[in-house]
């Protein structure tokens, strides 16, 4: 059992309220930081802890603070990701619904220690009831003169807005989300210039996740130092998981970085092993973007080592027979799961929400979406499979944002590593009739050789 | 000043200068293609990808190559930068890619559209594209719409370019249309289908790389293959006046601006040259437009090459196979 960093104290009751959160030792951080520390220290704490960006990418969180360009003499703006999107994740949700003042929290301590004077928490439009409840905790943080002029009666100013979106899963990309934030239409920006140098209104900007903020809490009160301490290698901290699927115990767990993924699905403390009984089939590890990996690749890397969730063992093996860490998005599927299906039901999610502006993730999620809608509905043929391949190829690395990259992902790996199931498809088109139709007859690898014709 | 090598040909440009534009500098085949980049219109430019170049060095001060393709025509040249274009066959593979995905929606309806001909598309796909489609499905489709009363908007060949929400944007004096809905089923529009109504809405037209906006004065008049381009000109208190007349023996057709090489136009021109002087007594015809040989307008329009451009466009090929930096190009001889 790990110590618990951000989600210690969430089950207290009425820890959303300003009095019990400032009873158990809420905005500790914020005193510590503006009474004793210059801002500079502050981030330097951050980058001592190691702390990696955790809404996907795992960008160094001190790293991003120290590019930030200090000498401009525009305001600079501290900018909350709460867009969470992306299939599978939930973690943000819990924590701003949960304990919504340790990201007000963060906030503050973070923008002090970059100089923001305004602050911004970007939240997608589905979360509309979270943003009332942030709303309220930030009114009691300015009655309570945690927010507004002078703060704990010092010179700094701080004001915090929560901004809802209007619910694009393309607003979680910084760039488009600046550029919502800024009130238009939500599409990319090309880099460079990085939000660094020109993000809101072309001020340096720093965009992070929430649970990257609230993490800058525990950090700033234990030291950078001590948080390093959880963890291996450069994979420091804690992280939130959700975890979702065929589980017997899906929900939000904060886990130590540095845990082995087999004691993560399998564990009663965590999510308690695959349910009905049956056997686990693959695991996207790290919200729908990140490629699929099937029950002995996730278990083990291709070298034959334990697999731990850290963002260095998890990609262990590169696309090949690795996957990545990502936002956490923990989805486990048992063996009656089709991939086929589930591929299909991720590049229609891809598709729906391209942005539009650059011609492969344009046209080539739709592309991929009807090709899968085709093989899944026993209309494929087999030049489909490499059809899709290449296609996948031709989008990935050629467009202005991510997305491109996130939807041809999860499509190049689920051909990878279930290539016999596509066959299997384009074979037996009778058999694929039915939705459901791995729950009435499971695909398993001697079926996978008859399929093939081995 | 910034040295910059593009496909093994050096050449020295201005900072801030994009890498297409300093291979418009170099001139010739490495240029790359552009369909949503526009030179006079500000932010114009990264969304179609078929401008995607391999930068195997970033700069001299720091000589790693840039990890992905970049576009462009968005992309600043850094001293002693190393571009490949059409030298990359990774290069070449994304750019086939790209133009397979601008034609996955794209109608080919050319023997019917007006743009046949002066398509930037065609001349792509013709370059780049290949010859069958492995798209099997339906493509999008939209009902055609008319944007005031001269101009005719057929989404359905749309490629999302953006260049005429730029005009809209930059050349009007109010915003009236741009991009309603989201990925592939996003499309050009006027808000609340507001008509696009001021004086220099038909750029529009000349921007648009496609046949997804149209002259409605023009629309299935004639094949501008059977036209004659003329240069003329008139005073305008409004704009250049300087125009291309696209005649039927006497009879004007069309004005259109003025395009370059790369298909940009220069100096815009305002919607009573555009669509009030259909006369040729109202101009002064300069004489004949030249076409590019290339170009399929060009049909019937033989021009006699002058034999010592003729022998200097020989040399400089030559030159250019031995390897040694190009001298300036003759716009008239390449394509």
């Amino acid at each position: 059992m790990g110590k618990k960093l951000l989600t210690a104290n969430i089950n207290i009751p009425g820890i959303e309220t300003f009095d019990v959160y400032r009873k158990n030792g809420g905005y500790a951080s914020v005193e510590k930081a503006l009474k004793t520390m210059t801002p500079d220290e502050v981030t330097e704490e951050v980058k001592k802890s190691g702390l990696r960006g955790r809404g996907g990418a795992g960008f160094p969180a001190g790293m991003k603070w120290s590019f930030l360009d200090r000498k401009s003499e525009k305001p600079r703006y501290l900018v909350c990701n709460a867009d969470e999107s992306e299939p599978g994740t939930f973690k943000d949700r819990y924590l701003m619904e949960k304990i919504p003042h340790l990201l007000i929290e963060g906030m503050i301590t973070g923008s002090y220690a970059l100089g923001a004077r305004t602050s911004y928490i970007y939240i997608r439009g589905e979360y509309m009831y979270i943003v009332r409840i942030l709303e309220k905790a930030i009114e009691e943080a300015y009655a309570a003169g945690f927010l507004g002029q002078n703060i704990l009666g010092t010179p700094y100013s701080l004001d915090l807005y929560v901004h809802p979106g209007a619910g694009a899963y393309i607003c979680g990309e910084e760039t488009a989300l600046l550029e919502s934030l800024e009130g238009k239409r939500g599409n990319p920006r090309l880099k460079p210039p990085f939000p660094a140098v020109a993000g809101l209104y072309a001020a340096p900007t720093v965009v992070n996740n929430v649970e990257t903020i609230a993490a800058v809490v525990p950090i700033v009160n234990g030291g950078g130092d001590e948080y390093a301490k959880i963890g291996i290698g450069k994979s420091t901290g804690t992280k939130l998981i959700s975890a979702s699927g065929h589980i017997n115990k899906p929900g939000i767990y904060e886990i130590d970085l540095g845990l082995p993924v087999e004691e993560f699905i399998y564990s009663d403390e965590y999510c308690g092993g695959i349910w009905k009984g049956r056997k686990m089939k693959a695991v996207v590890a790290g919200g729908s973007s990140v490629p699929i990996l099937p029950a002995d690749l996730i278990l083990k890397t291709a070298k034959g080592e334990q697999r731990l969730m850290t963002y260095e063992s998890l990609a262990d093996g590169g696309f090949v027979s690795g996957t990545m860490l990502g936002s956490g998005g923990f989805i486990v599927y048992d063996e009656t799961a089709c991939i086929v299906r589930n591929l299909w039901t991720f590049a229609r999610f891809y598709h729906h929400e391209s942005c539009g502006q650059c011609s492969p993730c344009r046209e080539g999620t739709g592309w991929m979406e009807k090709v899968l809608h085709r093989i899944e509905h026993g209309h494929g043929h087999m030049s489909d499979i490499d059809l899709l391949v290449d296609v996948a190829k031709k989008i990935e690395g050629n467009t202005i944002c991510p997305l491109g990259d996130a939807a041809a992902w999860p499509v190049a790996s689920a051909i990878r590593h279930f290539r016999e199931e596509f066959e299997y498809h384009v074979k037996y088109p009778e058999k694929v009739s039915n939705p459901k139709h791995f729950e009435i007859e499971p695909f398993r690898s001697e079926k996978k050789l008859e399929a093939v014709g081995a | 000043m910034a040295k910059v090598t593009i496909d093994g040909v050096e050449v020295e440009v201005a900072d801030g200068t994009t890498i297409l534009n300093a291979a418009r500098q170099i001139g010739g085949d490495l240029v790359p293609p552009a369909m949503c980049y526009y030179s006079t219109l500000k932010d114009s430019g990264g969304k179609c990808r078929v401008c995607l170049v391999k930068v195997t060095a970033g700069s001299a001060k720091d000589p790693r190559p840039m990890p992905k393709l970049v576009a462009s025509c968005r992309t600043p040249v850094m001293d002693g930068m190393v571009v490949q274009n059409i030298t990359s066959p990774e290069v070449l593979e994304a750019r086939k890619g790209v133009v397979e995905f601008l034609l996955l929606n794209h109608p080919l309806d050319c023997p019917v559209c007006d743009q046949a001909g002066e398509c930037d598309l065609q001349n792509l796909a013709y370059e780049h594209g290949a010859a069958k489609t492995r798209y099997e499905e339906d493509r999008r489709t939209f009902e055609k719409i008319d944007i005031g009363d001269k101009i005719k908007l057929h989404m359905t060949r749309c490629i999302l370019c953006y260049r005429c929400t730029y005009v809209a944007d930059q050349l009007t004096p109010e915003r009236v249309h741009g991009v309603l809905g989201r990925g592939d089923h996003s499309e050009i529009s006027t808000y609340i289908a507001k008509a696009v109504d001021n004086d220099y809405s038909g750029n529009m037209i000349d921007v648009c790389p496609v046949g997804a906006l149209t002259d409605k004065t023009f629309r299935f008049k004639s094949r501008v293959w059977f036209t004659n381009p003329m240069d003329a000109h008139r005073d305008c208190p409004k704009c250049s006046g300087k125009v291309v007349l696209w005649m039927k023996g006497e009879e004007v057709l069309r004005v259109s601006a003025r395009k370059d090489q790369y298909g940009e136009v220069k100096e815009y021109i305002c919607n009573e040259c555009r669509y009030d002087h259909k006369n040729v007594k109202d101009w002064t015809v300069e004489g004949p437009r030249h076409i590019d040989r290339h170009s399929v307008i060009a049909q019937g329009h033989y021009e006699r090459a002058d034999l010592i451009t003729l022998k200097k466009e020989i040399e400089r090929q030559i030159e250019f196979e031995k390897g040694k930096p190009l001298p300036e190009p003759n716009p008239s001889l390449t394509a």
